[in-house]
């Protein structure tokens, strides 16, 4: 984690838009390196659409951004190798056990593949008992688990979450807590978007608000205006 | 990367290997409707053959290679692969081989089915694997491109064949004319001509596919 710019992300009025329906506006964005973002807003406001603009797995239709110092246009591989995603989709080959999801990406990546080396990952996401059974064979919680493994794999130093809470029951809720913690001890700046304000507010330092693909509000998360609670798309959040 | 690339292809097929067999079997189905077309003129059935084969394996082609990418598509994990990041080149050539040697197994397999059907053996046995390796090669390079083109459409079952169909005119001519002279008798030795046209037309599309897919996948 040495060398690392001041800022992990430098956006500047990225545009997004799907169709005729902008999905992002004007969003212009300075993280500092290490810390750990939350990012939220009701639904459709632009939360994934921005980490999947900052990941480079979409392109922004209009604006600038550099991740870990590297411009997400002009440098889009670099900006790779310093960015892992965790998003909507899990990433996953379904025909696959959880292990051979996991070597076929280390193989990628260059790492070890061995079932020695991946274990203790599936181990952590509570999957080990699992490694040899088909994805296909998994509940939609157990996906998240590996995915979240897949994304640890990488060992990214821009860590970008997209509700990694979804689909957990509560030592999953517990699991993605601790993986912050890890993150944050080891250095790494995290982008996570949720709807749980409370448990953001307590695990994150920053908070960014999206209201209809507009930054409405980003300051410190324990600061977080109780109007962020979205209206009645709020409920249960 | 393209070793990764490769495993993780062969990985998939030998997992969905059943889906191989379905596909044979329509290939196999294929021929035997191409002879009732023709009826009980041996003559005649011999001197289609090579076509019919062909045109068999082209059918089956369409179906095989866009089953490929359904993994791919599934959760999007080839989007996940992309931003590891594996490099776009690499990830075709895996699916490209892939993909070649699921063809040519198809394109082998259905030369036995051929013979029964149509009595159209031949002592030339090396030669018609030549052939075959050829022209699976020059089917597989651009339907793999297409089918990662149309994987994400609506109609794709129908698009597949529609843009694959012209493209590969060339080639299923040149192999299905080698593999008749392999089949009939080749008195001018014309087999290698056609072979070294086949060869062209593989290198050009291997070559130009490898470097359109990272456009093609990329946003």
């Amino acid at each position: 984690m040495t060398d690392q710019p001041l800022l992990a992300v430098d956006a500047s009025g990225l545009c997004r838009r799907y169709g005729r329906r902008w999905a992002l506006v004007d969003v212009s964005l300075r993280v500092p390196t290490g810390t750990v973002v939350m990012v939220t807003g009701r639904n459709g406001s632009g939360k994934s659409t921005l980490l999947r603009v900052l990941s480079t797995a979409i392109r922004a239709d209009r604006g600038t951004a550099r991740l870990a110092g590297f411009d997400l246009r002009t440098a889009t591989q670099k900006v790779r190798e310093h960015v892992a995603l965790l998003s909507h989709s899990s990433y996953l080959y379904e025909a696959l056990s959880a292990l051979e999801n996991m070597q076929v990406e280390a193989r990628f990546l260059g790492r070890d593949s061995d079932r020695k080396a991946l274990l203790p990952l599936l181990e952590e996401v509570g999957l080990a008992h699992r490694a040899d059974d088909s994805v296909e064979t998994f509940s939609a919680g157990m996906r998240k688990r590996l995915s979240l493994a897949r994304t640890l794999l990488q060992e990214a130093s821009v860590v970008l979450l997209d509700e990694p809470y979804g689909q957990l029951d509560p030592p999953g809720f517990r699991l993605v807590d601790s993986l912050l913690d890890r993150l944050r001890r080891r250095g790494a700046t995290v982008l996570m978007a949720t709807h749980l304000l409370e448990r953001g507010s307590e695990l994150c330092d920053l908070g960014v608000v999206l209201e209809e693909g507009r930054l409405q509000w980003f300051g410190p998360a324990a600061q977080l205006p109780s109007h962020a609670s979205f209206g009645p798309a709020a409920e249960g959040n | 990367m393209l070793l990764a690339a490769l495993r993780k292809d062969f990985l998939l097929q030998w997992r969905t290997r059943a889906q191989v067999l379905a596909i044979l079997i329509f290939g196999a189905t294929s021929l035997l409707l191409f002879s009732f077309a023709i009826g009980p003129n041996a003559l005649a059935l011999r001197q289609h053959a090579a076509g019919f084969l062909w045109l068999a394996l082209l059918l089956s082609s369409t179906l095989s290679l866009a089953e490929s990418f359904q993994a791919e598509m599934e959760q999007r994990a080839l989007e996940g692969l992309l931003l590891l990041p594996a490099s776009a080149r690499a990830l075709y050539y895996g699916k490209a081989l892939a993909n070649w040697g699921q063809l040519a197994f198809l394109g082998l397999a259905l030369v036995p089915v051929m013979i029964v059907l149509y009595d159209a053996g031949t002592t030339n046995i090396g030669a018609l694997v030549g052939i075959i390796l050829l022209g699976t090669a020059g089917l597989s390079a651009p339907g793999t491109l297409y089918a990662a083109m149309t994987s994400q459409a609506r109609a794709r079952q129908t698009l597949l064949p529609l843009l694959l169909f012209p493209l590969v005119v060339p080639v299923l001519l040149a192999s299905a004319k080698a593999t008749s002279l392999i089949i009939l008798g080749d008195p001018m030795g014309q087999v290698r001509s056609w072979s070294l046209l086949l060869v062209c037309f593989d290198l050009i599309y291997w070559s130009l596919c490898g470097l359109l897919f990272g456009r093609v996948v990329e946003d």
